[in-house]
């Protein structure tokens, strides 16, 4: 009985819906070739009613037809929606347009040069190109001269090298990555940021404390992101001259090609040189090295966006050669003699990447990440009668699956590392070979509920042969109590085998003495550094004259567990040493950002820091840091003309307090160093003239107050005396300098 | 015979389920204005259990969604945006869910594209 119950009423169904009249019809993509493709899935409804239906796999639909219905709406998704007026029955044909076709939504104001990351739960901020012309000159480590987050130093007196600094650590202590892979490390440490040349760089997105367990474990104040410019979106020819009062010549070339579709190709080339003697303070040591760089790197971009795949494949080779010291010194002739006191630094460097990305064509919040890098570094220097030579062999691989816990407030990321370092160090006579293995795993929560609350929690597990094996947790929130205001909190914790010689290379240009005074452990005798990174930080936007503006306060402090202390106190003598005892630095920074007039930016910042470590002498301030620093930044544009012409100008000023200086004391009164350095100020300027969205010509000043250290090479008389030392530099050795450059681009 | 109506309504069930996706792609309209509607809009989509992503563009008001079908459906959550304020085609928010919105989200006086003038 039932089952015949059941069947009448299977029997029905169809019967019931087919004594309603039907509308048929077929959604089909329009495409240039008008051919009949049926597409699946789109949404067919009456509007103001309940009945909808969905079309089948050939694009085909039937829903039910009323008199009174009248529009019916056609959606998909990446489509534009219609609405068609139906007055009978008839059967439809509709083609949908691609959405992105027709609304190429033209955007009209230009995003902030620098961005703060106002809902991002880590402390980001990005520099992106428009801030980045700001400092006309000439690689990455010179692209953080207008950012308060980053503080640039000078690393000793001969090789202009600048080294950059983030909450009162070096540069060792950040994670810096090209396009996420990690690429200033190991016996790059040095002169790494030189070797990217200003133009390549696309973007920088800076992370202030813990960052993000992805790309590792090494990172402790910070994470330093460059994007690269990408062939499909940078200039299909762009050329970039610069020269400078002191010699320097730069020349850059990008060519980028749109092979097909889905291929381009990008060629950048860059070179630079200085044969300019120049020895404005009289001491007998170059200011500024002789050097030449050559620099070439290919790109290729493969795109599929409609299978989800996007891919690049770069190559680059570097040659880097400077020669530092006495300004009468030959190196054919005076090389390992007494005749003068030189030194060569030569650099080559090959690297190569594959990055791999495929997003789900149907889940766009799911996706796979793929990179794996290979380098070779070789340097091959000496100083004086100091020889070191590095080579440095690096294999980087990351795995990373994208996708959410039941909705994209909920996502998260996880995958697996392999990172293999090989280096061949050889300081003087001792050779410091070594291989670094690493595998890892991890698995990143973030949590978003799109208003008040986000959240990052990242744990790492990584097992590494001199390291062992560790977690690194890293956890961020952001909370907003009110409009406009963001509040930030994060820790974390961090772990590297410090490279020592590559990273205090400045060592070598002393008579000092070295000296390793642990022995037994796994890195060069000395434990693996470990330390914990805390921060707060708040963020208020405002609005004052009818224009925009926020103000940022943050904290941060590093407490080290584990630490090579680099100790400098006596003159005789560098001493590397496990930390016994405490090591942190705790930072404090004030920062406010205002257009205070119609196109006149303005960004000032207070820095504070206090960065102790117990030395063997005591516990003491670090050498060469300020305890506090004072940075401002206006920048004023005219409106562009309908022809991309405009003016820019650029004004920033660095204030920096007192440095405590290594102790000198032991040495005799002529070579004695007051405690402190006294306090100064540095200046730059820059003009742009923007003639068309083609052209532009730019020129700037350096250092306008022409502030420079009396003495930077102390003992300059007698290089290979007791008491030369070049590390102590604690101000510019180069007085003020102009430059000139240009930029074309079709 | 129980036996066979029960494994023909497990046979049904399964078919009915086979039809249902669980990553089903919808778009609809949505009337709102700013980036403030945005946030509403995609938070109270996501707010209804089934639905895994929703992206609200503010030039065209379509409302791109991923459901779980099995989970929910268009209406359950056309209802959950009109409760906040959100009209939809075939559904209109009642006046007192519209005035609840912030003054400057008021899309029925004037529905203009208002993305660039504010953020919050």
């Amino acid at each position: 009985m039932k089952k015949i119950v059941f069947m009448i009423f299977l029997g029905l169904l169809p019967s019931i819906s087919f004594s309603q009249q039907q509308l048929k019809g077929m959604v089909m993509e329009a495409n240039p070739e008008n051919e009949h493709i049926g597409l699946e899935g789109a949404n067919v409804y009456w509007m103001n009613s309940q009945t909808g239906t969905i079309t089948k796999a050939d694009g085909t639909f039937s829903i039910p037809y009323l008199q009174e219905y009248k529009k019916l709406i056609i959606s998909y998704v990446g489509y534009r929606t219609d609405t068609l007026t139906i007055n009978s029955p008839q059967f439809v044909h509709h083609l949908l347009i691609p959405s992105n076709e027709l609304e190429e939504v033209e955007l009209i104001k230009e995003r902030d040069a620098v961005e703060k990351a106002r809902f991002s739960s880590q402390n980001v901020v990005t520099i992106n190109s428009a801030e980045l012309l700001k400092a006309a000159c000439c690689n990455l480590s010179e692209s953080f001269e207008t950012n308060p987050a980053i503080d640039v130093n000078f690393s000793d007196a001969l090789t202009g090298t600048r080294q950059i600094r983030m909450l009162g650590l070096t540069s060792p202590y950040l994670l810096i990555t090209q396009e996420n892979i990690p690429m200033v490390r190991g016996a790059s440490q040095a002169y790494g940021l030189t070797f990217t040349p200003g133009t390549w760089v696309e973007s920088i997105q800076i992370t202030k404390g813990a960052g993000s367990v992805v790309n590792g474990y090494e990172s402790i104040s910070g994470q330093i992101n460059a994007e690269l410019v990408k062939p499909l979106t940078d200039n299909s020819l762009f050329i970039n001259g610069y020269a400078n009062r002191n010699g320097r010549l730069e020349l850059n070339t990008h060519i980028n090609h749109k092979l097909t579709d889905k291929l381009s190709t990008g060629l950048y080339i860059h070179g630079n040189r200085r044969d300019q003697i120049e020895d404005r303070n009289g001491d007998g040591f170059l200011d500024a090295p002789l050097a030449n760089q050559i620099n070439v790197q290919n790109r290729w971009q493969i795109q599929d966006a409609e299978k989800g795949w996007v891919s690049f494949v770069n190559v680059r080779f570097l040659n880097d050669e400077k020669q530092v010291g006495q300004s009468d010194y030959d190196p054919l002739t005076d090389r390992f003699t007494t005749n003068a006191w030189g030194s060569e630094i030569d650099t080559r460097r090959f690297d190569s990447s594959l990055k791999l990305g495929y997003v789900f064509p149907e889940l766009p919040f799911q996706s796979f990440g793929f990179q794996l890098s290979y380098s070779t570094h070789k340097q091959e220097s000496y100083f004086g009668f100091n020889q070191y030579d590095i080579r440095h062999e690096s294999i980087y691989s990351n795995l990373m699956f994208n996708s959410i816990i039941g909705d994209t407030r909920n996502k998260f990321k996880t995958g697996i590392t392999f990172a293999h370092d090989g280096y061949d160090e050889l300081v003087n006579t001792v050779d410091y070979a070594r291989v670094d293995n690493s595998v890892g795993a991890f698995f990143e929560y973030s949590y978003e509920d799109l208003e008040k609350v986000s959240l990052t929690a990242g744990l790492r597990v990584d097992t590494h042969n001199r390291l062992g094996t560790f977690f690194t947790p890293r956890f961020h929130i952001r909370y907003t109590p009110w409009e406009g205001a963001s509040l930030r909190g994060s820790f974390g914790r961090g772990r590297r085998a410090a490279n020592f010689f590559a990273e205090n290379q400045q060592f070598f240009a002393t008579s000092r003495e070295l000296r390793i005074l642990d022995t037994g452990r796994s890195v060069y005798g000395l434990d693996p550094e470990d330390a914990w990174n805390y921060g707060l930080s708040f963020l208020q936007g405002f609005n004052l004259f009818g224009r925009q503006g926020n103000v940022t306060v943050d904290y941060y402090r590093t407490d080290f567990r584990d630490q090579v202390v680099v100790d400098w106190e006596d003159p005789r003598a560098i001493s590397f040493y496990n930390l016994e005892g405490e090591s942190y630095a705790n930072s404090f920074q004030l920062e406010v950002n205002h257009e205070i007039l119609e196109n006149l930016d303005l960004r000032a910042a207070y820095k504070l820091y206090d960065v102790k470590t117990d030395y063997q002498s005591g516990r003491l301030q670090k050498p060469l840091q300020a305890r506090q620093r004072f940075f401002a930044n206006l920048g004023y544009q005219t409106k562009p003309k309908e022809n991309g012409s405009q003016w820019r100008l650029d004004y920033t000023v660095h204030s920096l307090g007192e440095q405590r200086l290594p102790n000198t004391s032991a040495n005799p009164a002529e070579f004695r160093l007051p405690e402190n350095s006294e306090p100064y100020s540095l200046m730059n300027a820059q003009v742009t003239k923007v003639f068309s969205g083609k052209f532009e010509v730019y020129i700037g000043g350096e250092n306008l107050t022409n502030f420079t250290q009396d003495s930077p090479v102390l003992g300059s008389t007698d290089p290979f005396g007791p008491n030369f030392d070049t590390s102590i530099v604690f101000a510019p050795i180069m007085g003020r300098m102009y430059y000139a450059g240009f930029r074309y681009k079709i | 015979m129980k036996k066979i109506v029960l494994s023909l309504i497990c046979v049904l069930v399964t078919s009915v389920a086979m039809g249902q996706d669980k990553n089903k792609k919808l778009t609809f309209e949505v009337d709102g204005k700013c980036e403030m509607c945005k946030m509403r809009i995609e938070k109270a989509a996501l707010g209804v259990k089934g639905v895994k992503y929703a992206l609200w563009d503010i030039p065209s008001h379509q409302l791109s969604l991923i459901i779980d079908e099995r989970k929910t459906d268009a209406m359950q959550i056309k209802t959950a945006l009109v409760e906040v304020g959100h009209d939809t085609k075939e559904l209109k928010a009642t006046q007192e869910a519209y005035d609840n919105v912030h003054p400057c989200c008021k899309y029925r006086e004037d529905d203009t594209d208002d993305s660039e003038k504010h953020h919050d």
